[in-house]
């Protein structure tokens, strides 16, 4: 049997040794019911299992300090889901799976002057206007249209390109990660396939775990910094979650490929064949990097065009304007980014940070923070599971110095779709949620079921981690009202 | 069917069994198809020939995957009944195929969830008493 030994470092702090081919250590964020499932999976001899893909990623060449995991912590493909990987210029590799197939996957949170009472009132007309009005679930496309030459526009304006189109407002854009669009995307290493993918999808928001929710802030644990935010208890906020679709799907699939073969050229050790990579400074891996750049521009112009619609049927069912619906923020979960860090030499540097189900959470006075929240932090939008709770929280300086500036995203699973489905049965879901006043709209009830809030680890568990041990900190909860499942 | 659906915590393991590797192949997609509808609905009405190479059979399992799901987003189709032929020229396997299936309706098909990719995750092809295996992750 397989042994993989974890020591806690400090109450939420846990490490694998760095033993073997391993260059840098393990480090886990969690308690000790999150290290329990993963070493318990270990005993299992469960083929799939975080604490292997950790190891895994600790021997790729370059990475620095050490291969991290969030408290959201669950097996993935290649990286674990809550994976940190921040690797050397010089050094270092790029990898598909630290990056991921839905490249920039991740949450935009809208909000407006709208209370729970008044969207209480009119729940069932807002969740059939929202339905109806956002493109979501299998082979659903877009109402934007666009010649395949216009697709290199979006890659490389990313939001701006939906806001030009008429979707969204300008200030938006100031409110989104990299203010929308990210620098370097190079449109002529993204395949025609991977574009005629897209043409149809752009403001869609595809299925599986993608959701879109209207929330009301429950409790504010940090008024300074909600305040900053713009956030009041009773408020209504509406999250959005999802990628960049079919495009950044064939990007990663395109890509397996190129990087399999820099492997054998590069001799690259690879450990999990799904961690095939290539050094930073390649041909190769440049050509992905300039790629998965384009994926996180289309993931942009996507979740704006769907704010916009969010927007216009908010508008319709609840007779606001589309202009009170602000932007709270815009952030990824499955990104490589250029980074400046201490890296292990002591020195401050250029790193690429791949988040895999991760997210960003810089801390206060950081250039790439609004302005507005500059003295605070980041927000770090944690979405939860269907009929729990969300989070939002701030980065911190000390997530700066301990885990390059991130955080968990999520609740993480911890039961596989396969027995969610047997132990779950979606109109169930629905009825319960319902009883307690959540509604739910799904395009395929077998979804439901896959993402029942059963299935995943408890978000206020996860978040608690984050908060406790100093790496984000809490500045609400938001419950859950209508739910718009993919 | 002889698939089967491996647990995978985030996404989903599929496997596949079947007297060739060809048949393995076949198998293997219609598990994928069946993640995302109910393959039993899709009408096998109209043909998509697809072709792909690798330099190993997993690989080639990875690629042929990967493929039929472009193949069925770009065509808005979803595939029901697949052919199979592999062969081996050199170091490159070589395989070309037909995937049968018809225009995606969601009603109809009791849509389930989009695959995003076949990964090189788990993935594996072997044969053992006379039985060709392949199974990999998909991500959903």
């Amino acid at each position: 049997m397989e042994n993989i030994e974890v020591k806690q470092t400090s109450k939420y702090v846990w490490e694998i040794p760095k033993t073997g081919e391993m260059l840098v250590p393990g480090c886990i964020y969690g308690d000790a019911d999150i290290i329990k499932h993963l070493t318990d999976d270990i005993k299992a001899g469960k083929e799939w299992n975080a604490l292997r893909q950790i190891v895994n990623v600790a021997c790729l060449p370059g990475i620095q300090k050490a291969s991290m995991a969030m408290s959201d912590v669950h097996p993935g493909y290649g990286f674990p889901i809550g994976g940190v990987g921040a690797f050397d210029m010089k050094t270092g590799v790029i990898s598909v799976a630290g990056v991921g197939y839905d490249i920039n996957c991740g949450v935009r949170t809208l909000k407006t002057d709208l209370t729970r009472n008044e969207v209480e009132k009119k729940k069932n007309e807002l969740a059939e206007a929202l339905f109806n009005g956002v493109p979501a679930g299998l082979g659903s496309t877009g109402d934007i249209r666009l010649p395949i030459e216009k697709i290199d526009e979006v890659l490389v304006q990313g939001a701006e390109f939906s806001v030009n189109l008429g979707y969204g407002f300008k200030e938006d854009l100031e409110y989104t990660e990299e203010n929308g669009h990210v620098k370097g995307a190079t449109p002529e290493t993204v395949s025609r396939e991977a574009k005629q993918r897209q043409f149809k999808q752009v403001g869609t928001l595809g299925s599986g775990n993608h959701y879109l929710e209207v929330q009301y802030v429950e409790q504010i644990f940090d008024e300074k910094a909600a305040e900053a935010f713009g956030l009041r208890k009773d408020q209504i906020l509406i999250s959005i979650h999802c990628g960049s679709r079919a495009l950044g799907h064939q990007i990663g699939t395109d890509y397996l490929k190129t990087l399999e073969a820099a492997s054998k050229k590069y001799k690259i050790p690879i450990r999990d064949k799904e961690l095939v990579c290539a050094p930073i400074e390649s041909d190769e891996g440049h050509r992905y990097f300039g790629a998965v750049n384009c994926g996180i521009n289309a993931a942009f112009a996507n979740r704006q065009a769907i704010a916009h619609l969010t927007r216009r049927a908010v508008k319709q069912a609840m007779g606001v304007s589309e202009e009170s619906v602000k932007m709270l923020y815009d952030i990824g979960h499955n990104t490589a980014k250029l980074e400046r860090h201490v890296a292990d030499d002591g020195k401050e540097k250029q790193l690429l940070v791949m988040r895999k189900g991760a997210t960003r959470a810089f801390g206060p006075g950081h250039d790439e923070v609004p302005k507005a929240y500059r003295k605070i932090g980041q927000p770090v939008l944690i979405g939860g599971t269907m009929g729990t709770c969300s989070y939002i929280l701030h980065g911190t300086e000390q997530g700066m110095l301990e885990t390059f500036g991130s955080s968990c995203h999520g609740a993480g699973r911890n039961m596989s779709r396969e027995q969610a489905k047997r132990e779950y049965r979606g109109e169930g879901i629905v009825n319960d949620l319902a009883k307690r006043g959540i509604v739910i709209k799904g395009h395929s009830l077998a979804g439901v079921a896959e993402e029942a809030p059963g299935a995943y680890k408890d978000v206020t568990e996860v978040v608690d981690v984050m908060h406790n041990s100093g790496i984000a900190k809490k500045v609400a909860l938001l419950k859950p009202m209508i739910c718009i499942k993919g | 069917m002889a698939f089967e659906y491996l647990d995978h915590e985030a996404d989903v393991g599929i496997r596949a069994i079947a007297d060739t590797l060809e048949g393995a192949f076949e198998d293997g997609a219609k598990a994928m198809f069946n993640t995302m509808v109910d393959i039993a609905a899709v009408h096998p009405h109209e043909k998509t020939v697809v072709g792909v190479s690798a330099d190993s059979p997993d690989s080639l399992f990875v690629e042929f995957l990967n493929k039929l799901l472009s193949k069925a987003d770009e065509k808005g189709y979803v595939f029901s009944q697949f052919r199979v032929r592999i062969s081996k020229k050199g170091k490159s396997y070589n395989l070309s195929a037909e995937a049968w299936g018809e225009p995606l309706d969601v009603k109809k098909h009791k849509a389930k969830t989009e695959v995003k990719a076949a990964t090189y995750s788990g993935l594996k092809c072997w044969s053992d008493s006379g039985k060709h295996h392949v199974q990999c992750v998909l991500d959903v």
